[in-house]
């Protein structure tokens, strides 16, 4: 099981300097440990296509932004992805959370999130692995987080919710 | 009423060692007054991202100034980015081209041409440092007083929209922009 200060944790021992995120109910759970963190400023936007411009100016001046949002909003945020990861060419590092994947397994829902939110992503060229936060380790974490921060292009943790 | 190359030469002989991000029409104009590394052509862009990718670019290299001339349009996609910029205290001066056209795809009418309060969409946004000029002369008289203060500035100009012009072109390929911008302001990316 990995908690809130576990993925922080990790997200601070890959060397991200910033999150610029909007949280929704999972991955708000984050929120005052992110706020505590002496090695990484919290930025928050107003819509998820914002937070991934502010994640391009921080890599223009040096910065290793991670993104962190709901697959909801990066269906709106399309355009602004597009841009960033094909027109300016800079690594976007995303942390997307897919909503009702949990209960999907479960058969428990009828959200369609689960069904657009991977192929969506990889539509825009970005690669993406899944992380269950239910089933994986504090290990599997660190692991995940280093591998999205060390690749050299863009890439994306889809984040069951 | 000015025009849009009166509100850019203001810029130009204040901005100093600022970067300076120039979208949409801008970018026909301002490589005319300046093109040195620090400016930078977000062409093509997606619109309404120059303000806060000016925000991270401020954020990322504390005490680097940073000003964004920016369209009504584009502003009008993002006006939650006001919000954000106001919870920072960063020297991002916003400059707002208000011609109430969208002039890079023929001049048809913004939303609320001409009866938006962008400089009062700014103070109610929470950026404490607010200016509005209509002609070419106040602004001239006014730029010394909003590029001294520190912190997130926005300036709201009238300019007299233009129709006709052909879409900007950038003047050198983004991925050369980067690298020259990066070398400006001391980025190396391993």
């Amino acid at each position: 099981m990995v908690d809130g200060p576990t993925v922080v944790r990790a997200i601070e021992g890959a060397g991200f300097t910033h999150v610029v995120w909007i949280p929704d109910s999972h991955l708000g759970t984050w929120d005052g440990v992110l706020r505590v963190s002496p090695k990484i400023m919290q930025i928050r936007a107003t819509r998820e296509g914002e937070a991934v411009a502010v994640a391009a100016g921080l890599m223009l001046g040096g910065a290793r932004p991670l993104v962190v949002v709901q697959c909801t909003g990066f269906f709106e945020a399309g355009d602004a992805v597009r841009n960033v990861v094909h027109d300016l060419g800079l690594p976007l590092k995303m942390i997307v959370g897919v909503r009702g994947w949990l209960a999907r397994q479960r058969g428990k829902t009828g959200d369609n999130c689960p069904r657009f939110a991977e192929p969506l992503v990889r539509a825009w060229d970005i690669p993406a692995v899944w992380f269950d936060p239910t089933t994986r380790s504090p290990a599997d974490c660190e692991l995940a987080l280093q591998m999205l921060a060390t690749g050299s292009g863009s890439a994306a943790i889809l984040w069951a919710e | 009423m000015m025009t849009h190359r009166e509100a850019l030469e203001v810029v130009a002989a204040h901005r100093e060692d600022r970067v300076v991000i120039a979208t949409m029409g801008s970018v026909a104009i301002w490589p005319q007054l300046s093109d040195t590394p620090l400016d930078f052509a977000y062409l093509p862009s997606s619109m309404g991202q120059a303000i806060p990718l000016g925000l991270g670019l401020a954020l990322a290299k504390p005490g680097l100034g940073v000003v964004v001339l920016n369209g009504d349009g584009g502003l009008l996609m993002n006006l939650g980015c006001l919000v954000t910029l106001a919870q920072h205290d960063v020297p991002v001066t916003v400059v707002l081209i208000d011609n109430g056209l969208y002039e890079v795809t023929g001049g048809q009418p913004v939303v609320g041409a001409g009866r938006t309060d962008f400089a009062g969409l700014a103070r109610a946004a929470g950026i404490s440092r607010v200016f509005a000029f209509a002609t070419a002369e106040a602004w001239r008289s006014g730029a010394k007083d909003v590029f001294a203060g520190t912190g997130p500035a926005f300036v709201s100009l009238k300019v007299a929209g233009e129709v006709g012009k052909p879409t900007p072109t950038a003047p050198r390929p983004m991925a050369e922009q980067i690298h020259r911008l990066r070398g400006a302001i001391g980025v190396s990316v391993t």
